[in-house]
């Protein structure tokens, strides 16, 4: 019995894992339509950006709420005005010119950081269920997800900035046509895109060791959640995250960790042969 | 070779500069040319928390070596390359020193896997290779000398120490390489040995990082002790979601690397606590070879913070060599190595070290340890060690062509 509630919250965290490191993503790819391959080094960079905030004296959860997200929000914003407002719609060339910006942040963090891995302990104690020990971050994550997608989803179906922001992405010249300036909105879905992101690395700056590569075992799998869930943003990346993740666990619970990462490779390969839309392309129609 | 007149005048210009120079080298009393010594460590990326220490304490090393007038008349000199973790820069990196650099020796690899990947080679080019870090066992090759500790020195101690202490069920956790692999397997064989019981044994990529499945599975098998052989910065997130759980209060553990690259001061005193290795070296030790050398690394570096078991143990291979070449004469490959057969020792900063003729590798003193507060208490001393385990399959003076390297059965 026990056995079991360990086994479930385990599952749930990986899913919401998942949602964490995708969610960013869902916004600025299943939404934008810009293939940002630099978004594990905005996880990276919100990582340290929670490091050096707590080591230079803050409150952690302080650092990982609000410095992490703002640090990497504002790098968003000023790489969505620099480079990628001109590459709007071109897809192969935003994908090349957000690969050198990966390869320049890694560089710039190596020069910064070192080539070393870095970490923090996490602010949270375990407790038991019955025989066993549960690790307490993971169930703050686990809630932090929740209130994520809560956020963003309230966001985009409740308020009139929502609106605006799915509007312009269907159309931007009707909105553009209704007065609303689709370059403003381009730019502040951008921003949230990355805070969020950034929200999701300073998150998992405690429980993993940052190093300035660490974007790379990220970013393979927030693009297979995300493609994986298809076109609507939440519903989508809801979807597909539950299936990986339980696919995953499962298979590291009955055989190991190295099977477990396989079968979730194995589960997208044959999702996307199968529904090459993604899940939401068939399931959830329509929704968001 | 043709001689035309231009090579005539540079190569005779060089030869006259030679002799202007002449005197200058007299004055420093070092021959012409020096002996090269061919270095390949991780200085970045995952591993460089022990590599760096190592590369530190290879440059002490040959400071003092030339500090007292160099060996046999001539001045050392390193080349090194920082193989930045990955492993296929070894075997590049390998092939340049011996072609390009054309090294005397090489010292270095930390990893296994790095170790195997540029052996061959190095064999092949006949140029000896010193590995200087606690491994697996079993390499049986007439061009390498291994000073670190083998399972035998290490797991044979470790294991029934632990089980005496805490219990008769074991789960190991192990890096998904040759090391982890093969260690594994000698755990099993000690543990069985001392009465114990393997309930579970897993294996895990260098890069992973999430280890909660991993806490839950191990909570499900209820094992009386957890040892790890985990490697690296990535696996180093084990300790702290362990911890992190309220595991460490609950199921005690022991290892057979953490503490290699200063792990202990990487985790909070509460994470490490009570963790127990075995190892060649603390910097607690008491002898006056290890204040002197402590006394020689804060002269040269401010703090003796960053010393750690491999990076003593790379200082004594480096000494080990140095010593083989001043009882040869010559830093010639071939009498080199007659030396390290003809009854090898030094005493170094962990007491003293000999070289097993017959294996190549080392017989030293091996201390059970505990973390407490971030630092290795010694808890018992095992006074000059051999490596039965290699000593039980390797017999490169029968076999002097033998390069296998043997792995038990189990």
């Amino acid at each position: 019995m026990d056995l079991a509630v360990v086994v479930i919250i385990q599952i749930v965290y990986s899913v919401a894992l998942l949602v964490l490191i995708s969610s960013g993503l869902a916004i600025v790819f299943g939404m934008m339509r810009v293939i940002n391959l630099a978004h594990g080094e905005f996880m990276m960079v919100g990582g340290y950006a929670t490091i050096v905030s707590v080591n230079a004296g803050l409150n952690v959860y302080f650092a990982m709420l609000v410095v992490a997200p703002l640090v990497v929000g504002i790098l968003g914003l000023i790489v969505e005005r620099l480079v990628i407002r001109h590459l709007y719609g071109r897809l192969v060339d935003t994908m090349l010119a957000t690969w050198g910006l990966s390869l320049l942040l890694i560089g710039l963090a190596t020069l910064i950081f070192g080539n070393t891995t870095t970490g923090i302990s996490p602010p949270i104690e375990g407790f038991p269920i019955g025989d066993y020990q549960v690790n307490g971050y993971n169930l703050f994550l686990i809630v932090m997800t929740v209130l994520i997608v809560g956020a963003v989803y309230a966001v985009l179906s409740g308020t009139r900035l929502g609106l605006i922001a799915r509007g312009t992405m269907q159309r931007s010249d009707m909105a553009d046509a209704l007065g609303y300036n689709p370059d403003k909105v381009y730019m502040v879905t951008f921003f949230a895109g990355s805070a969020l992101t950034g929200l999701a690395g300073g998150l998992l700056s405690p429980l993993v060791g940052i190093v300035p590569t660490a974007g790379a075992q990220f970013i393979a799998k927030a693009f297979i959640t995300v493609i994986s869930g298809g076109a609507s943003v939440i519903a989508g990346l809801l979807s597909s995250a539950t299936l990986f993740g339980l696919v995953s666990q499962a298979f590291t619970f009955l055989v190991d960790s190295m099977v477990g990462e396989i079968a979730l490779l194995v589960a997208a390969v044959v999702l996307l042969r199968l529904l090459p839309q993604g899940i939401t392309g068939r399931f959830f129609k329509g929704g968001l | 070779m043709t001689m035309n007149r231009r090579k005539f005048l540079s190569t005779g210009s060089a030869i006259a500069l030679g002799a202007l120079a002449a005197p200058a080298i007299a004055r420093t009393g070092f021959a012409a040319d020096t002996i090269k010594i061919g270095s390949l460590l991780d200085t970045s990326g995952l591993f460089d928390a022990y590599g760096k220490p190592m590369d530190m304490a290879l440059r002490l090393a040959v400071d003092e070596i030339n500090g007292a007038g160099g060996l046999v008349g001539r001045e050392v000199e390193i080349i090194s390359y920082d193989t930045q973790s990955d492993m296929a820069l070894y075997t590049q990196y390998a092939q340049q020193l011996v072609r390009k650099d054309k090294v005397d020796v090489v010292q270095g690899g930390i990893l296994s896997a790095s170790r195997e990947a540029i052996r061959p080679t190095l064999r092949k080019s006949k140029v000896p290779y010193f590995y200087n870090v606690q491994y697996e066992g079993g390499v049986c090759d007439r061009n390498i000398v291994i000073d670190g500790v083998t399972p035998a020195q290490q797991s044979e101690i470790l294991m029934p120490a632990i089980i005496n202490k805490w219990g008769k069920k074991i789960y190991i956790l192990a890096a998904d390489y040759n090391y982890g692999q093969i260690t594994a397997r000698w755990m099993q064989k000690y543990a069985q040995d001392a009465g114990g019981e393997v309930v579970a044994v897993d294996f895990f990529p260098l890069d992973v990082s999430d280890f909660g499945s991993t806490i839950a599975k191990i909570q499900s098998a209820a094992p009386d002790i957890v040892v790890s052989a985990l490697v690296g910065g990535a696996h180093l997130s084990f300790y702290r979601q362990w911890a992190a759980a309220g595991m460490n209060a609950k199921i005690p553990m022991a290892s057979s690397t953490i503490g290699v690259g200063n792990e202990h001061k990487v985790l909070t005193p509460e994470e490490g606590n009570g963790i127990m290795v075995a190892y060649n070296y603390s910097p607690e030790l008491q002898s006056p070879t290890n204040l002197a050398f402590l006394e020689a690394w804060t002269a040269k570096y401010g703090d003796v913070s960053a010393i750690h078991e491999i990076a003593v143990s790379h200082y004594q291979g480096v000494k080990l060599w140095a010593q083989a070449v001043t009882n040869a004469g010559t830093p010639d490959r071939d009498k080199m190595i007659e030396a390290v057969e003809g009854g090898l020792s030094i005493d170094g900063p962990a007491g003293k070290v000999s070289i097993d003729p017959k294996t190549h590798h080392a017989i030293l003193d091996v201390h059970l340890m505990e973390f407490k507060d971030q630092s290795l208490k010694v808890i018992e001393s095992f006074s000059q060690r051999p490596p039965v385990d290699t000593q039980a399959v390797c017999d490169l003076q029968a076999n002097p062509d033998d390069t296998t390297q043997y792995e038990i059965k189990i």
